[in-house]
Parts: C-alpha cells; structure tokens; sequence
C-alpha cells in the first residue's frame, strides 16, 4: 500500500518527509518496545507506535524502517524531526489509538510481520 | 585492501538523547566501506542494543570499534552497577530497567537475546559494582557469516 493511501486513510498528517508515489509499504508492526521492533528482520514495515521519543527515531534508523506512524496525537519535537530528516524517515501522526489505526491498515490488507 | 580503522566514542548514563549517537556514526561508516544492508542492520541493532544497556543500566562508558576487511569488532566498556547474573539476564523478557528507562521504550528485556541472534561472536565480562565489558564480532564477508 502506499504511503498516501495510509495517510488518507488514518486521516493523518505529514510530519516530516516526502510522500513520493514509490514510498510502498507491505508490512506493519505496532509497538511501543524498541528491542522488539530492533528483533524483526523484514525490510519495508511501516512502524505504529505510541512511543513519541528521539529513540524511536534512531530504532527505526538502525532497522531501516521509512516510515513512523505516531498514534494519539502525540507532540513530534524538533529533535526528532532533524533526525528523521537526516535518515530520510517519513513521520506521520494521527489522532486514532493504536488499536483502531492497527484495525484500519489491517483490513485494507498491510501484512502483520507475525 | 582498506587500511584497519578504530572508532571511539563517549557515553554518558541516563543520556537518552544521545544513545544511539556512536551507532549512528558506525552506521555511515558500514555504509561508505559498501557493507551490505543486511550485514549493516546486524551490526547496528547489536551496537544500539549495547549502546542503549550502557545509556540505561550504567554510569559511564566507551565503546571501541575496529574494522578491517573481514569484521568489526566492538567493545562496549561500561562503569556501572555490574551484571550479578549474566545467565539470568541473558534471558528474554528478564529486566531491571527503571521506569525512566521504561519511558523512553525500553525494558523488554531483550536486548541482550537480540544481540545474541545477531552477532558471530560474543563475549559478556562483568563485575558487580565496577562495569561491564560486552564484546562482540560480526564478519563482514558472506563467508565469515
Ligand atoms: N551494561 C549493563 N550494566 C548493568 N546491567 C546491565 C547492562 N546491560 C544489561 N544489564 C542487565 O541485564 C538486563 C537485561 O538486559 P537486556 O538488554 O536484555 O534488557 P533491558 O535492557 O532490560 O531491556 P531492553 O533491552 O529490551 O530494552 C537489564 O535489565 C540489566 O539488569
Ligand atoms: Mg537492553
């Protein structure tokens, strides 16, 4: 799924990068514990999490994961917005709980890693 | 042949905003030497993994890199309260983090398995009250994986 339908249909908002037309995503996983996320092996996911911290800016880094959907809202400092620009990390926020926004993406057919 | 590189960097306890610094950095390296993605991805959770444990359980720390053209060996050297039992913590889902540490998304208690699952070699030295010393190589060539 690409990144502009995930938006559109979270009814999200672009924090930091650019939705360009290749950004294709196959897999999400949610979590708010990074040595969880820092366990999966698979390239391309998109990241759900509640956990609005510089560290889930740099676990994504080291995992190589594009794109961060931030649920509930949650306040994106500066910060984290420099270090996603350098890594090229897309950011999004909405404003559902993680369980709709898992909903969502799930039955529009985002693969579950597990 | 590249010439053998040494990398070293400073960490701080309780310093959130600057764990994952030093794996940053090794990370731009890995990239410029050609090391594939998957290689790479390895290599850097395992050093942020450590990176973080030192961050989030101790007081100080350097961490020690050295790179030819096989591997990377990494030292992460910690002052800190030590690990009493290295086989117990060793164990996925085991944790003493804090709840300070808790909020910035750590705490699973799998740091140290997933270090596990990523390195070719690894080696935990630690004295209760004194430190920690986490050890680990990882080829860069496929036939040292
Ligand atoms: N450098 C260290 N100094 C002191 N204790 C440590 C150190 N590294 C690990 N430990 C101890 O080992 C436990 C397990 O470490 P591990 O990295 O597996 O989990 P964690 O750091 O608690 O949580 P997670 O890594 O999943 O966020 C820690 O909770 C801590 O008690
Ligand atoms: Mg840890």
């Amino acid at each position: 799924m690409k990144i502009q339908k995930i938006n559109e249909l979270l009814n999200a908002e672009v924090v930091c990068g650019e939705i360009t037309n290749d950004s294709e995503i196959a897999f999400a996983f949610a979590s708010d514990l990074m040595s969880e996320v820092l366990t999966i092996k698979k390239d391309g996911i998109v990241l759900l999490t509640g956990l609005c911290t510089i560290q889930a800016i740099r676990t994504a880094e080291m995992s190589d994961i594009h794109c961060i959907i931030f649920v509930r809202g949650k306040k994106v400092s500066e910060e984290m917005i420099e270090l996603a620009k350098e890594n090229n990390i897309i950011l999004l926020k909405c404003q559902y709980s993680m369980f709709k926004t898992s909903g969502i993406l799930y039955s529009e057919g985002v693969q579950p890693v597990y | 042949m590249m010439e053998p590189m040494h990398l070293q960097y400073e960490l701080e306890g309780g310093n959130f905003t600057k764990a994952g610094f030093a794996s940053s950095e090794i990370k731009k390296v890995l990239k410029q030497l050609n090391v594939d993605a998957k290689t790479i991805k390895r290599i850097v959770v395992s050093s942020y993994e450590a990176e973080v444990n030192i961050v989030a359980h101790a007081y100080s720390g350097i961490i020690n890199a050295w790179i030819d053209n096989e591997k990377i060996v990494l030292h992460f050297n910690d002052k800190g309260p030590g690990i009493p039992d290295i086989e117990m913590a060793m164990q996925a889902g085991y944790s003493t983090a804090s709840p300070a540490v808790r909020e910035m998304g750590f705490g699973a208690g799998m740091g140290l398995p997933n270090i596990k699952n990523n390195v070719d070699l690894l080696e935990i030295n630690s004295e209760v009250n004194k430190g920690t010393l986490v050890k680990f190589t990882i080829g860069l060539t496929p036939e040292m994986n």
